[in-house]
């Protein structure tokens, strides 16, 4: 499109032909004040405040920027003092209208108009009809749901026949996008629907906020951008919005973007799937998903966090007081009889230990207790120093269970069995925090299937040999570190990734890959030519081979066999022997009887 | 009270899932029968027919095949081969004037030890209890 110059406010200014005054100035990061302009919505012209002065031909105009196109040699002029005058009377008669509206209050302070001199009709008005809230329902939204009703002084944004209407046959879909966009907060989602709006918990944050439909997801991530939600995303919905596609600079919004499968041929794959933590809603025994204050070690890490949630801050989610008592319970979902899997999960005894030593530093006045079954910790040097450490700030450690936590006075009550004195027991909890185990990835076993590498019946990956061999599989050129083969803690992850990457560079800095020599091999003096053989060859090894002599024989490549052995059983003339486990040596073996 | 019937079993474990198995059960001193002789072979498709006869023959009381679960063969389909084989054999064993019930193909994965112990204690309990074998 042709690029066109202007002048704003004694600046040039160059823009694509089309774009309005108001943009052009935005541009050239020039502020003119609107309530009504949004960038995603077609202008209004409604709040007015957008007037401006403009010389054309000569002559003088006011206009409002907001819907104005730009044209070659335009003056403008933003701040003259006849649009001053107008800005401060469209304040005067917009502060009689609303108010209470903090945005025009604002405003009012900035252009120095002190009171109103028009009549106040409503002081409780916050609506100043500039027509967001329609338009992005229409525009963006695509549903419609209020509109302007009535004419003149009697103009409202409504619904249709003025009445909030039944949430079941209501058009509504609760987005929150006209509350959003109202500059004045005149617009309540629950005086147009009573349908509740449906927050999209945020996983990063295990629930504790929620997330937009186009996010990042965790701070670090890599990439470290946004990604587009299509479960939720109003555009994949209903066909409208793309809002976002209107805010970013760079236009790097594509809608068609699909999930690509890349093919790459490599040498080798570690697979370090990880482990996920169970979640804690799952275990009602403990309160977990019942009491909102009942939480899990994940979603307190993300509260002490000072880039979490509540900024650092550990709040109780019922009513966001602090908390002075706090009671961990320990092998959820792990070692506990009631809730686990039978194993310790090694990670969660040092969590504990560790909060439970930061709540005491966020909050002096902070109690914990630790009530544990098996074992306080999981031993071993630097461990038990800081399990020590956490008893030394007042951590109250108790070998026991938790048999019930219920609500009672706004608080958590715990009864339960002290296992050393054989005595019951009650405690009084603001929050009780669950130190949930791990599990494998969701679709983890589907990937070990795919690369054919054993795995057990928790899906935990098998290595080649648990003592001798931890971080190779059975498949050669596939090696394994960290979740992905049990629970393990950052430093032993640490090594075995340095181990995995140690064994494919060892891989790959040979001169040639040495190959099992268990092959298969055909001795063609027998070998019939039926080529029952090649049915049976899972790798497709066998192909037939005419001799010099005519007849037809199987051949077997010995890069490709694997040395199964199939071929052999198969073999009627008893041509084809599999070197290491011929019929003679695994006779011997037999014969030994 | 008479000694009991000591068995002699032979068992055919496939390298990749059964003999790691009972790799396993070993590794973790888990207690079972000595009455099983193990012969490792790559997959249990690669156990002849044969080799079970012979077995019978030399005076084994019971003879083991085991290998990966159906669809974890090392080798894709190994022992998939094993069952039919398996099928038909265990039909020719009762003209051959043996107890089909001393013919068994299990399956034991490389995680399974406890399994494959447990396997092995009820199979040899079985044979002791057929007692000394007749037939070929």
């Amino acid at each position: 499109m042709a690029e066109i110059a202007l002048n704003i406010d004694g600046r040039e200014v160059r823009v694509e032909e089309g774009v309005t005054i108001l943009e052009a100035a935005k541009s050239a990061g020039i502020e003119i004040p609107t309530l009504c302009y949004h960038r995603a919505l077609s202008p209004f012209g409604a709040c007015r405040l957008c007037s401006v002065e403009i010389i054309r031909n000569g002559r003088s105009r006011i206009v409002t920027s907001c819907n104005y196109p730009v044209g070659e040699g335009l003056v403008v002029n933003t701040k003259s003092p006849d649009t001053i005058e107008i800005r401060k009377m469209l304040i005067e008669l917009l502060l009689a209208r609303a108010p209470k509206a903090k945005i025009i209050q604002d405003l009012a302070k900035e252009y120095g108009v002190e009171k109103t001199r028009f009549k106040i009709e409503d002081p409780e008005n916050l609506c100043i009809l500039c027509g967001l809230c329609a338009r992005i329902c229409e525009e963006r939204m695509g549903v419609s749901v209020i509109n302007f009703v009535n004419r003149g002084i009697e103009r409202k944004v409504k619904t249709p026949f003025q009445r909030t209407s039944d949430a079941n046959l209501d058009a509504c879909i609760a987005c929150g996008a006209c509350a959003f966009v109202c500059p004045t907060g005149a617009i309540k989602l629950e005086d147009i629907t009573k349908k509740k709006p449906i927050p999209i918990p945020s996983e990063f944050d295990i629930g504790l906020t929620s997330r937009a439909a186009v996010y990042v997801p965790f701070p670090q991530a890599i990439p470290n951008v946004p990604v587009i939600d299509r479960e939720r995303c109003i555009h994949f919905l209903t066909d409208k919005c793309k809002t976002c596609e209107e805010f970013c600079p760079a236009e790097a919004v594509d809608f068609e973007q699909e999930d690509e499968i890349i093919e790459e041929e490599v040498g080798a794959i570690v697979v370090a799937t990880g482990a996920e933590v169970m979640d804690h809603t799952q275990f009602s025994i403990y309160g977990g998903g019942v009491h909102p204050d009942v939480i899990s070690t994940m979603q307190l890490e993300r509260m002490m966090n000072a880039a979490g949630p509540t900024g650092g801050e550990v709040l109780r989610p019922s009513d966001g007081a602090h908390p002075k008592e706090v009671v961990f319970i320990s092998c959820v979902g792990s070692r506990d009889k009631r809730t686990g899997t039978g194993y310790c999960n090694k990670v969660c005894c040092m969590v504990m230990a560790k909060q439970a030593i930061m709540l005491k530093e966020h909050a002096p006045d902070t109690h914990s207790y630790i009530i544990y079954t098996v074992d306080r910790g999981p031993g071993g040097k630097i461990f038990e120093d800081f399990l020590t450490r956490a008893e030394k700030v007042g951590t109250t450690y108790m070998r026991g269970e938790i048999d019930s936590v219920s609500r009672q006075d706004g608080r958590l009550l715990l009864s339960g069995k002290d296992f050393l004195t054989d005595e019951t027991f009650n405690i009084m909890a603001d929050l009780v925090v669950l130190a949930t185990g791990l599990m494998p990835n969701e679709d983890a076993a589907r990937l070990f299937q795919t690369i054919h590498i054993s795995y057990d019946s928790k899906n935990y990956l098998l290595q080649a040999h648990p003592k001798l061999r931890p971080v190779e599989t059975a498949m050669d050129g596939v090696f394994i570190a960290g979740c992905a083969v049990a629970p393990t803690d950052v430093p032993e992850s640490v090594a075995q990734g340095g181990a995995a990457a140690e064994y494919v560079l060892k891989l790959f800095s040979q001169e040639a890959i040495e190959a099992e020599p268990m092959t298969s091999i055909v001795d063609i003096t027998r070998c019939a030519g039926c080529l029952l053989c090649r049915q049976v060859c899972p790798f497709q090894a066998i192909e037939a081979e005419t001799l010099r002599d005519g007849r037809t024989v199987a051949s077997i490549n010995e890069s490709i066999c694997k040395g199964c052995g199939i071929c052999v059983v198969a073999c009627r003339p008893g041509a084809i022997k599999l070197r290491g486990f011929d019929d003679q040596q695994v006779l011997a073996e037999v014969m030994t009887l | 009270m008479s000694v009991e019937y000591q068995p002699k079993v032979i068992g055919f474990l496939c390298n990749w899932c059964s003999y790691a198995g009972a790799d396993v059960a070993g590794t973790s001193r888990m207690d079972y029968p000595h009455n099983i002789r193990i012969i490792r072979v790559p997959c249990s498709g690669r156990v002849d027919p044969l080799f079970i006869l012979k077995c019978f023959q030399r005076g084994a009381d019971g003879v083991l095949i085991s290998g990966c679960h159906p669809g974890d063969c090392h080798y894709t389909d190994g022992n998939y081969h094993a069952r039919r084989r398996f099928a038909l054999l265990r039909e020719f064993l009762d003209y051959l004037g043996i107890n089909k019930e001393r013919l068994r193909l299990e399956w034991v994965s490389a995680s399974e030890g406890q399994r494959f112990a447990d396997l092995v204690s009820d199979f040899t309990t079985e044979l002791a209890n057929l007692g000394p074998r007749s037939g070929i």
